[in-house]
């Protein structure tokens, strides 16, 4: 694989990442994060989205008429989460209702249809989908780092499994009810931002 | 080729949607038994947690066939009739009068006890709210609820399918000591304010913040309670 190519894989997993660089999808990063199962599913549901609303609108990039490009865009995105709605519906029910509303939201999701006009419309199919993949990758990271801190500070569990053994409640240790609420998220999230920009020199803005 | 041309832009549009809505409509079509399914199994889920069984989305159908022996359909009027209580469509039950009204019983069985579970159906803040409530033989006092919702909101009303507001329920009666029909009444002010408003017996504790989905709570309870009056002192143990 040609070293550009994967560059667009690794980018958005640290200097060019969604959510810490360009702060974008910054919304379902709050709102599913409280465990960890929703955060994996959205993060895949994403993947699913992200990489094959790449490749479409990458085959199609020559034959969409520029002045209803982003309805085609919007049309497509739309069509896939319909897909993926129906099919966590039918296999993945209890999930589904957890992520309720948020699987629709993928539609207006700024990263989707951010990748679709900045990449997708200009580059082959190939590297639109390493491209989609890297974005979404570098989402669903955030996401699951955010939900790993959130589940095990605010309900002592990871992935619904208790982890932290009950000795440590009997010694008063309580649940940090704060992670649960969505301000905790951003808080998160900003430490992220935070680790990842004083140890990225990259990422050091000159003033 | 000029795709910027008006007959083009619309050309493609067309035929876009057409692929688009013939490839959604397929999925659905093949996908809506699983998820048909999955809606029956949440609802015997939530019978059974009304009788406080705890089940899963694996085990709910064996476990609804252990406890649920048998349902019927009663009336205003307190005539039991055959038929499958679950079948019935609460949504539909809710718009009609109460006197047309089909009225599901579910006889449950756990431990060598009987209860008898009724579903509710209301309106809460944002949009349907809907429960089980499990009661005695005595119709009366309430062994177990469980409640759950479509869209209430976060934190606040979306509280009412969590234990901590669905465990109050139990030992609640529907009818005061003169056998007049009073349901259960939400108090608002936090936790304790049933005790301060000293209705122990008929009351809970409302939610904070969440008042218009417990007012509606409130209401789907005694307007689906109601109808039951002549059956449930009728057939009191």
């Amino acid at each position: 694989m040609a070293s550009k190519n994967i560059k667009l894989l690794t980018n958005p997993l640290n200097l060019d990442n969604p959510i810490t660089v360009q702060v974008l999808g910054i919304c379902s990063a709050l709102a599913v994060t409280v465990k960890l199962e929703p955060a994996v599913v959205l993060s895949i549901s994403v993947l699913f989205v992200l990489a094959f609303a790449n490749v479409i609108i990458s085959l199609l990039r020559n034959t969409i008429p520029s002045r209803i490009r982003i309805i085609v865009q919007l049309v497509i995105v739309a069509a896939l989460v319909i897909i993926v709605d129906q099919v966590l519906k039918a296999f993945a029910y209890s999930v589904s209702k957890q992520l309720s509303v948020f699987v629709g939201l993928i539609i207006t999701n700024c990263i989707i249809m951010g990748r679709l006009e900045a990449f997708a419309l200009g580059n082959k199919p190939f590297p639109s989908l390493l491209d989609g993949f890297g974005n979404a990758a570098g989402y669903g990271m955030i996401l699951i780092i955010v939900a790993f801190f959130r589940e095990l500070l605010g309900s002592g569990t990871l992935w619904g499994f208790q982890v932290i053994p009950d000795s440590f409640y009997e010694f008063g240790y309580t649940n940090n009810g704060l992670m649960i609420l969505p301000p905790m998220a951003l808080i998160i999230v900003g430490v992220i931002i935070w680790v990842q920009r004083a140890r990225t020199k990259e990422l050091i803005e000159s003033n | 080729m000029n795709t910027n041309s008006n007959v083009y832009t619309f050309i493609y549009a067309s035929v876009m949607v057409i692929i688009v809505a013939a490839l959604l409509s397929f999925i659905a079509l093949q996908l809506q038994p699983m998820q048909k399914k999955n809606v029956e199994i949440e609802k015997k889920s939530n019978i059974l947690a009304a009788i406080g069984v705890a089940s899963t989305q694996d085990d709910a159908e064996a476990l609804y066939k252990d406890h649920v022996k048998n349902s019927y359909i009663a009336t205003e009027a307190g005539e039991k009739t055959e038929g499958d209580a679950f079948t019935v469509k609460m949504a539909e039950e809710v718009k009609k009068a109460s006197s047309e009204r089909q009225l599901p019983i579910y006889e449950c069985f756990k431990n060598d006890s009987t209860f008898f579970v009724i579903p509710l159906r209301g309106k809460g803040l944002w949009g349907p709210v809907w429960g089980y409530l499990a009661f005695y033989e005595d119709f009366n006092t309430i062994y177990g609820a469980t409640f759950d919702h479509k869209g209430e909101t976060p934190g606040l009303g979306a509280d009412i399918n969590q234990d901590w507001f669905e465990e109050p329920f139990s030992n609640k009666t529907i009818f005061d000591a003169d056998g007049k029909f009073v349901s259960i009444t939400t108090h608002k002010g936090g936790k304790g304010a049933a005790l301060a408003a000293n209705d122990t017996e008929h009351g809970v504790d409302a939610i904070s913040g969440g008042t218009i989905t417990c007012k509606g709570l409130e209401k789907m309870l005694a307007d689906c309670l109601a109808p039951y009056e002549t059956y449930f002192k009728k057939n009191k143990k």
